[in-house]
């Protein structure tokens, strides 16, 4: 097996372009489905901190164990509402990067709720009383504490991001992994190592590893340049 | 200011989605359904560039395990289905969810195992023999346990030998033929796998071939339009322009000038 | 209803709270007037905070009612100051306008608003500095001059200078007495015998979730009638 890592490197050098091809298109699924799980999931998180109404707690364990759905699961779902023979056959999104989106979408949104729940109910247990006082009440506090939350909430935002860009079980189901149009880093490591190719598999992984953790370091950056600026 | 830093992201966040949910530019295409080891093998790679030149229509495919496929097809998720198993093709064409079947090309299979061969496959004459040494000797041995058309074949055999395949020695994976393969060249173990897949497989450990050559492990492909009757989104066109190719004198010859290390891989059969 | 009507006088009649079975204020009998400053004195666990949470409707009382002036169950015109400054993650300008904008006062007109207040106490060097990286004097002259922009016909403060070194407090103290001179009613709770004699112009002592004595300061503090609140004037510890 030859040394995984130098091929990854000279991959990288090379500028292989179905490997871009491949990179491009795991970004651009993954980023649209943290963007998208984010605007639906940090209101809902907010609510869902503050809001009062019967069964709550409930809402609250579900979306809690939702954080461990199965990708693949998650997938299958997926697929099957958006088969031809399923209820959303008729918009053809099967095997399409947009299928792709809104399965990592139902994985990711749980991690993003559970976690703005935690930070904002933290939040206004601080907060509370002083901005009721100022004439702030809990609808109106939601957009103050998620910005207020915003460098927690990025930890909540890049576990997301994390989950979805490891996996691979609902990108491979809905996905298809077309070569060229629906082939991401996860999925094309598992047909690598199908193939037994297993030290391009890895070296692919290596590859994948780097961006995550180039991605991370930035966040953590933004971060600690948050705190020194804003407290 | 922290408004128009909102604004910014909620503007951009429809924009960037709409973008991932752009079709491909307006590319004539269809979904073909087959198989991973098909698809493994590099078959693909190599005769599909040649039906898009002439054509202009792209073929995407959608690599699964057979049963997968045909479901897919079943489900209309597919326009054309291309696999290797004739009896459930065969039904599937007279439940009504295929047109009509036609002979492409076959391929064979392998026995592989380890090279100090414990059953001693190599002395057997014909393939069934070679199946009941292995059950014989309790060797271990690697299935594929996913109703492909690599693990009907398999199991054809075992009735043929007279065996039903149970105990520690007999290893249901469920997954591909890669998967498998890198199973058994861990333990080691006996497999039965399509020569294709055999010869594009890199970590074949201590494994090599220990049987070939009965005609019985011959593995006829068969092609398949999805039934427009039953799903009227299949691109019926299309997908006969590409049954009408394959078959024809040249994408049978495209099959054949398809190599791996020198050797041919698929045989044309269509009539 | 208008800022310009008057909220005050606040009366509370037999105002009480009571939790799981425990009384922990009872029977208050309290009129609060308008423009002048009482200071409401006791020991720890009388339930001076909470008398004063009930009083700024930030809870409701289990008996009893509050009737402001004006008829409305929790009027604007009023604010609060918590013993821990509570500032949001941004700048102090940030801060300040927030309440304006929760107002829905225009940005124009609540930059000017909050460029007046922070020349008037000399906090402009700090406008743009983020708010919670401040000393804690400086946070709870923030969240004094922000209370006092939402032009507040009553201000309420609890221990306003409890966690604050001298100088700090006398600076509050200096803003309070500023406010007071405008014409703000204000009710605050302090631990400081030294603080109430010196902005208190009228006392109300509680003890045990019981409001023991009320009266004009200069008299309270010449001779308390009651015992407990001799002790506490004395500095002795009681219950």
């Amino acid at each position: 097996m030859d040394n995984p890592l130098l091929m990854a490197l000279r991959l990288i050098a090379a500028g292989d372009p179905a490997l871009l091809q491949i990179i491009g298109l795991s970004l651009r699924v993954t980023l649209t489905a943290v963007l998208v799980a984010c605007i639906v999931g940090l209101p809902l998180g907010a609510a869902l901190a503050l809001g009062r109404f019967p069964g709550r707690g409930v809402v609250v364990v579900v979306f809690n164990a939702l954080m461990g759905l199965p990708p693949v699961v998650a997938g299958l779902l997926v697929y099957l509402m958006l088969s031809r023979s399923g209820p959303l056959g008729p918009l053809g999104l099967l095997f399409t990067p947009t299928a792709m989106i809104l399965a990592q979408t139902i994985l990711i949104l749980p991690i993003v709720v559970s976690l703005t729940r935690s930070v904002v109910e933290d939040l206004w247990s601080e907060y509370g009383e002083q901005l009721r006082s100022l004439g702030a009440g809990r609808v109106r506090a939601v957009p103050t504490l998620l910005w207020d939350g915003r460098v927690s909430l990025l930890t909540g935002v890049l576990a997301g991001f994390g989950r979805a860009s490891a996996e691979v079980g609902a990108v491979l189901i809905v996905g298809g992994n077309i070569a060229g149009h629906t082939r991401t880093m996860t999925t094309a490591i598992t047909l690598e190592t199908s193939r037994g190719n297993l030290g391009l598999a890895v070296a692919l992984g290596i590859i994948l590893l780097g961006l995550t953790l180039t991605l991370n370091a930035l966040a953590w950056g933004a971060g600690q340049w948050a705190r020194g600026r804003l407290g | 200011m922290k408004h128009s830093r909102r604004s910014l992201i909620l503007g951009l966040a429809p924009g960037l989605s709409l973008l991932a949910a752009l079709p491909a530019a307006a590319q004539t295409f269809i979904t073909l359904a087959s198989t991973t080891s098909t698809e493994n093998s590099g078959l693909f790679g190599h005769i599909l560039p040649i039906f898009q030149a002439e054509t202009g229509i792209e073929v995407r495919v959608i690599a699964q395990g057979t049963g997968q496929a045909l479901e897919t097809g079943r489900r209309g998720d597919a326009d054309v289905v291309f696999v290797h198993a004739r009896a459930q093709e065969e039904k599937f064409v007279a439940e009504g969810w295929g047109v009509a079947r036609l002979d492409v090309m076959y391929n064979d299979f392998v026995i592989v195992g380890p090279a100090e061969d414990p059953a001693g496959l190599k002395s057997a004459t014909d393939a069934a023999e070679a199946m009941g040494k292995i059950a014989a000797a309790g060797a271990p041995f690697a299935s594929r346990g996913d109703d492909s058309g690599t693990h009907t074949a398999e199991k054809n055999l075992w009735a043929a030998a007279g065996v039903e395949p149970a105990g520690a020695w007999y290893l249901s994976t469920g997954s591909g033929m890669g998967a498998t393969l890198n199973t058994a060249a861990q333990l080691p173990a006996y497999a039965l796998t399509d020569r294709g897949t055999w010869l594009g497989f890199q970590n074949r450990g201590p494994l090599g071939i220990v049987f070939e050559g009965d005609a019985v492990l011959f593995n006829p492909y068969g092609i398949i339009l999805v039934n427009p009757a039953k799903h009227p989104a299949v691109k019926v066109a299309e997908g006969q322009a590409f049954i009408d190719w394959i078959v024809s004198d040249a994408g049978q010859a495209a099959i054949a000038s398809f190599t791996v290390g020198g050797e041919q891989l698929f045989f044309p059969s269509a009539n | 209803m208008t800022a310009a009507e008057p909220i005050l006088p606040l009366v509370l009649e037999g105002v009480g709270f009571e939790v799981a079975g425990r009384a922990l204020l009872s029977g208050i009998d309290l009129r609060i007037e308008a423009g002048r400053r009482l200071v409401i004195l006791g020991p720890n666990g009388a339930g001076k905070t909470l008398l004063l949470r009930l009083c700024h409707g930030l809870i409701a009382p289990t008996s009893g009612r509050l009737r402001w002036a004006c008829g409305s169950q929790r009027p604007e015109a009023q604010a609060m100051v918590l013993q821990r400054p509570v500032l949001l993650r941004r700048s102090v300008a940030e801060n300040l306008a927030y309440p304006l904008a929760l107002r829905g006062i225009p940005a124009g007109a609540r930059r000017a608003a909050v460029a007046r207040m922070l020349d008037r106490f000399g906090l402009a060097p700090l406008a743009e500095r983020p708010a919670r990286l401040l000393s804690g004097g400086e946070q709870q002259r923030v969240a004094l001059a922000r209370a006092a922009l939402m032009a507040p016909q009553i201000l309420f403060l609890d221990e306003p200078s409890a966690a604050l070194d001298p100088s700090a407090t006398r600076q509050i103290e200096e803003m309070i007495a500023g406010f007071s001179a405008e014409g703000i009613t204000i009710v605050m709770t302090t631990h400081d015998i030294g603080q109430a004699r010196r902005l208190a112009e009228d006392v109300a002592f509680v003890h045990r979730g019981r409001l023991i004595e009320h009266r004009a300061a200069p008299d309270f503090f010449a001779g308390p009638d009651a015992p407990e609140a001799r002790a506490h004037l004395a500095g002795d510890l009681y219950w």
